[in-house]
């Protein structure tokens, strides 16, 4: 087989990477974001479930977490009597976001805990309670310091979708084993693929700098 | 007639083993501009600091306008406040802070109208409005829509000013405004804070190392050293007569510093 | 059964015991591929921060693609491709070995950052402070830069070292009997995967944990000045 008769396939399972990457890095985020900010709460109940869940997903592997989500939640649900059975597609983003927001969560938490003292007693001076803190004084400023990391955790997550292709999921990691199954052709399969990833890592690191500076733009105001 | 705003009776307040404020007695009246001056470290603005509620007292009692500030009565007891307590009396007091901390990802104009808007349930409309006159006040009326970046140091602080203004508070707490300043950029502020002191209805607490304008825009002076004062007055009478050795020494070190 | 060790059905609790030991054995298979896979990319992350910092653009500049290229592809299809390609040009490796030259491949191009960083952050002033003092380049290298850069060094490689510890189950799909893979043969044999498959989370868990606290146990021991020569 020509190289270029690979392409179609391939593409194909791209876009479901495309896809994957873009769900899981969005719900990602706002777990992020939410466990990030729980960890900061003065709520004992709402940090000690942020704490547990930052620990639990950062201390273990994502594949374990993504055969434990398809395999074995099932199982928990049978014992329960509830039908916990998760499609590929729903088991693959669940634990590619769980996974990532547990890593974006301390991401987060740095950076609202860095943000300056003194704007938090600017914001006290004026009133504000702590929820108006948070989120027109200490995120607006926070976030900008994030996106950096944002950026690398974007590009892990992309790459980690790979992992999704080891529970049949047909995405560009899935549809390279099965060519090379047919065709044996392992040397030009791989090499597209990796170049594939390669592309599709570049385009994601160019829109989380555009968006690193649409969430500075206020940094940036000349004159 | 006595019209008392605020009161520290016998307060202590205490960072570890360091007393900072060490029984403390300290009126202010209603309209009255009090300067505080003294050495480092001789608890000036950790008055103010407690008043805008950012640091807690160790003992005593602080009362603004007739209310305790760091206790509130339950039970017919005072126990200490809580952050409901400490929302409702915070609204009373607006302060200036050394550093400005104006907010950097705000535009000059939406400094000015969060906290109305937010906190107070202006109407953006209002509080826009209110903006423009303030800015007017302190000379940036073309500013609005600039970041305090990229300001002068002297234009944030008037903005600082202008801020706290906004939320229209009973008693205005100045905590070093222009001494993270560079010294040409110094008159343009005090001038605001000047004009500012012919407000009748006003309180005003300043702490400042800049002696001649205390002199100028003060009713009163107050020398602290190590946690208490130690001399008050007049400003005549204590720029030109002080009393105690300490303050001599100290207006000395300023003066020819 | 499985490495002749055979399960206990009767209870959970039973069963749980009884792959205990099944599981320890996937877990040191576990840690010799992490330290193996650590190992491979000190030395291959080494010897890519020296070529990107070599003078020589037309030696800097494909080192620094190359490793962004590393860092930018799925550990998944490195392996693949090492296991694959490798064979067709003659060199044939156990899965194991394999497995660990493409956990340290990916992560080589972490490494080589970290020493870069490492020793840009010290060089600068040091550089000059030496020269001042009349030493060689190699010596400023040994005697100057050196001792300060490890310390600073250490706890970010320790942070690699635990999440290449993460990313060996990826070494399942070459048949690398790990922890994961074991648990997930036993859960294949017994139609029950959430006892071994949760007792993974919770072994990796320890792992980490323990793993966490020596970098931490190292970060604070170490000078923060530099280690002393002798």
């Amino acid at each position: 087989m020509h190289w270029t008769e690979y392409l179609n396939p391939l593409m194909q399972g791209a876009w479901l990477t495309v896809q994957l990457t873009l769900y899981s890095t969005i719900l990602g985020a706002v777990l992020a974001f939410a466990a990030g900010i729980g960890k900061t709460s003065h709520n004992r109940i709402v940090k000690a479930i942020a704490v547990t869940y930052i620990e639990v997903f950062r201390g273990t592997s994502l594949l374990v977490q993504l055969f434990w989500l398809y395999f074995a939640l099932p199982i928990l649900g049978q014992t329960v009597g509830l039908d916990l059975r998760l499609p590929p597609v729903v088991a693959g983003v669940l634990a590619l976001a769980l996974n990532i927001g547990a890593y974006g969560a301390e991401v987060v938490r740095g950076a609202i805990q860095a943000v300056s003292k003194d704007q938090y007693e600017a914001a006290k001076a004026l009133n504000f309670t702590r929820r108006q803190t948070l989120w027109s004084v200490a995120l607006p400023q926070a976030i900008p310091e994030m996106m950096p990391s944002f950026g690398n955790l974007a590009v892990q997550n992309l790459k980690d979708t790979a992992l999704v292709s080891l529970i049949s999921l047909g995405d560009l990691a899935f549809r390279a084993e099965q060519l090379r199954n047919f065709t044996q052709d392992s040397t030009t399969i791989y090499t597209m693929v990796l170049f594939m990833y390669f592309g599709m890592a570049l385009v994601v690191t160019a829109l989380m700098k555009t968006l690193e500076r649409y969430v500075g733009r206020w940094r940036s105001a000349r004159g | 007639m006595s019209d008392t705003i605020i009161k520290f009776d016998q307060v202590v307040k205490r960072f570890g083993a360091l007393t900072v404020l060490d029984h403390l007695d300290f009126n202010v009246q209603r309209g009255e501009k009090v300067t505080i001056i003294g050495p480092s470290g001789s608890g000036k603005s950790t008055v103010l600091r407690i008043l805008m509620t950012l640091e807690s007292i160790s003992e005593g009692i602080v009362s603004v306008d007739g209310e305790p500030l760091w206790h509130e009565e339950r039970n017919g007891r005072l126990v200490n406040a809580s952050e409901a307590h400490l929302r409702k009396m915070r609204v009373q007091l607006g302060m200036v802070f050394q550093q400005f901390n104006l907010f950097p990802h705000m535009s000059v104009r939406r400094n000015i109208t969060e906290g109305p808007v937010k906190v107070l349930g202006m109407s953006r409309q209002d509080a826009r409005e209110r903006a423009e006159e303030l800015l007017e006040m302190v000379g940036l009326a073309n500013q609005a829509d600039k970041y305090p970046h990229q300001l002068s140091g002297g234009q944030q602080q008037r903005v600082g000013i202008a801020r706290a203004l906004a939320m229209r508070p009973k008693v205005m707490l100045f905590d070093e405004p222009t001494s993270a300043l560079d010294p040409e950029l110094v008159g343009e502020v005090l001038n605001v804070i000047g004009a500012l002191a012919e407000e009748h209805d006003l309180t005003m607490l300043l702490v400042t190392h800049e002696m001649r304008f205390a002199r100028e825009v003060s009713d009163r002076v107050c020398f602290f050293d190590k946690g208490k004062i130690k001399e008050q007055g007049t400003p005549d009478e204590l720029f030109t007569d002080p009393k105690e050795e300490r303050t001599r020494e100290f207006l000395k070190a300023v003066l020819e510093g | 059964m499985l490495f002749g060790i055979e399960w206990d059905t009767s209870s959970d609790l039973a069963f749980a015991i009884s792959i205990l030991p099944i599981l320890l054995r996937g877990m040191i298979v576990t840690i010799q591929a992490t330290f193996l896979g650590f190992f491979v990319a000190l030395v291959l992350g080494l010897i890519f921060a020296a070529l990107k910092a070599a003078p020589l653009k037309i030696i800097s500049w494909p080192a620094g693609v190359l490793t962004e290229f590393i860092r930018d592809t799925p550990l998944l299809i490195q392996l693949f491709f090492l296991y694959y390609v490798l064979p067709e040009y003659g060199l044939v490796l156990p899965a194991f070995l394999t497995g660990a030259l493409a956990l340290g491949l990916q992560y080589s191009a972490y490494t080589a950052e970290v020493y870069r960083a490492g020793i840009e952050a010290i060089a600068k002033g040091q550089h000059e402070a030496a020269r001042a003092l009349n030493f060689t380049s190699l010596r400023t290298f040994t005697h100057v830069v050196l001792p300060q850069a490890v310390p600073r060094i250490i706890p970010a490689m320790g942070n690699y070292l635990v999440s290449i510890m993460k990313d060996v189950p990826v070494l399942s799909v070459v048949t690398v009997l790990e922890m994961l893979n074991v648990a997930q043969i036993v859960g294949d044999r017994t139609f029950n995967y959430l006892i071994p498959l949760s007792m993974v989370g919770g072994l990796y868990m320890i792992m980490t944990l323990v793993a966490s606290g020596g970098v931490r146990w190292l970060d604070q021991t170490l000078p923060k000045r530099g280690l002393s020569l002798k």
